[in-house]
Parts: C-alpha cells; structure tokens; sequence
C-alpha cells in the first residue's frame, strides 16, 4: 500500500501592502479564500514573518505549494518567498489584473467600499481557479469545489 | 524636525483580528487624524530588503504596531537597521479594554471599531509629543 504524501492544504500569501489600495484587495482577497471558498484547505502567513517567524515559518513554501497574491509589480509577496522559503506554485499581480479589467477608478486602500469589495471577489475568484488547477493537477490531495 | 513625516507601521497580520484592529488604527492617524505628519509604507518592503523603504525608515521616526506577539513591524524595522521610536501591541489596549473584543479579520465589527478609535487616538497624541520634542 503507497503512502499519500501530497500536502492536503495550499499556501496563499499575500503581501502586506498597507501603503497601497491593491494591497488590500489582496490581503481581503485571501481572507475571503480562506472563509469562504476553501476553508480548512487555503492557509496563509503573515508574510513578515519570513524575518521575523522562526524556521518553520521559513520552510512554508517547502510544505505547501504557493501561490502568491500580489498587490503591486514590487511582487513582495513572489520575491519574498522565493528568497526565503523556495518556489512558489504560481502568482497574481493585483495591479496587471486591473489594468487588464479596465479598471481606472481610484481606490482605497483604508475604506474599501463597493467597488473594492468587488474587485476583491474577483481576485478571490482568480485565487480560487488557480488552487482547482494546483488540484487538478493533483499536487494537492484535496477535492475541488466544483 | 519640521515637515518630516512620521510613520505609522502596523503588521500584515492576515490571521488575527486585532491585526486587523492595528492596521485600521494606523490608517485612522494617517489618513484622517494627522494627515500631514504620517505617513505610512509597506511592510513586506522592508522584509524584502527594499533599499528606499529601509532609507526611509533609517531616515524618519517610526511607530510600530503589532497583532500578536510575534511582533513582524518591530522586527522588521529593527532588521532595517533602526529601532523604532515607539512600539505598540494591540493586546495592551485591549487588556485596558476587555470589553472591546474585535470580532473577525475582514469585520473588526462594532467593539473592534471603538477599539480602533481608542487607540488611534492615542497613538496621535503620541506622535504629537514625538514632534514637539523634535522641533
């Protein structure tokens, strides 16, 4: 009998980006994957904890397949990771992604309201395709929302 | 000391409401209390090592705020190379405040509101005395 090795969760992280509206779509549209969608499957990290956690925090990327959501093209969240934990699975540039929405209005990064909340479903529902393809895929033994 | 901004650093935290409750309160100074004195900047920057978030750091008076006790803004500005002028856990106001328990992540709700104001108020009187001293 073989052994199920697969890791059963997915790692999603965000980057803090306090200083920008996109940055908080990301860190909302990861709590809502969290909640909402893939609860118990979707976990995170603080993403300062790279410096500030211990060894285990470091090896998060090592232990789950990643997938980074970032507010802006710095990609913090992509380039930290790979920096201090290894690969990750794929990425999401918050800011790429409203470009190619159209979206122009100016938003906020303190009082999101509806249209932020908006756009914040949709990066959650772009986090969500791209863990069903880590599933299908099958290099996360967990099963698929759909 | 006129004119230099004075930044609020809250933690990233994506897992526990009282981050949420710091995050909110730095906002609160920043963009409607003392607009003009604070600023704020991402804290992922300085984990990466990003050299104008550190100058700005190394630069500049700066508050933190922490989530729990594992304390990422501290941290993070201390391996900037600078300690911070001022720390803060949201846990201690919330130990003079039991009653203002925040509810989630996403909604810090009603409690963590008044929470959130609480602080954000001391906070302001705080860098107030911090700029008058350096003036």
């Amino acid at each position: 009998m073989e052994l199920e090795t697969r890791p059963k969760m997915v790692g999603v992280l965000s980057c803090s980006g306090e200083a920008e509206p996109e940055g908080t779509i990301a860190r909302n549209a990861v709590r809502l994957v969290m909640e909402k969608y893939y609860p118990g499957i979707a976990v995170s990290l603080c993403l300062p904890l790279y410096l500030a956690g211990d060894e285990g925090e470091r090896k998060f990327a090592q232990t789950f397949p990643v997938i980074t959501v970032d507010g802006c093209e710095k990609a913090c969240a992509l380039k930290a990771t790979e920096k201090y934990s290894g690969e990750v699975e794929d990425a999401i540039d918050i800011r790429a992604l409203l470009r190619e929405w159209g979206v122009t209005e100016k938003l906020s990064r303190s009082h999101p309201g509806e249209l932020e909340w908006e756009l914040t479903e949709r990066v959650a529902r772009e986090i969500v395709q791209k863990i069903d393809k880590l599933i299908k895929e099958g290099k996360v033994q967990a099963r698929s929302r759909g | 000391m006129k004119g230099e901004k004075v930044y609020v650093i809250p933690c990233s935290g994506i897992g526990k409401a009282t981050a949420s409750v710091g995050r909110e309160a730095a906002y609160r100074v920043i963009e409607d209390l003392m607009p003009e004195d604070t600023d704020t900047l991402c804290l992922s920057l300085l984990t990466m090592g990003d050299d104008e978030a550190r100058g700005k750091v190394r630069e500049s008076r700066v508050l933190t705020i922490d989530g729990c006790g594992k304390d990422c803004a501290r941290l993070n500005v201390e391996a900037s190379g600078k300690a911070p002028d001022i720390t803060h856990r949201t846990h201690d106001f919330l130990k003079k405040h039991r009653e203002l328990q925040p509810e989630g992540v996403l909604d810090i709700g009603e409690n963590g509101r008044k929470l959130m104001e609480i602080m954000s108020e001391e906070i302001a009187a705080e860098i107030r005395d911090l700029l008058e001293e350096g003036d």
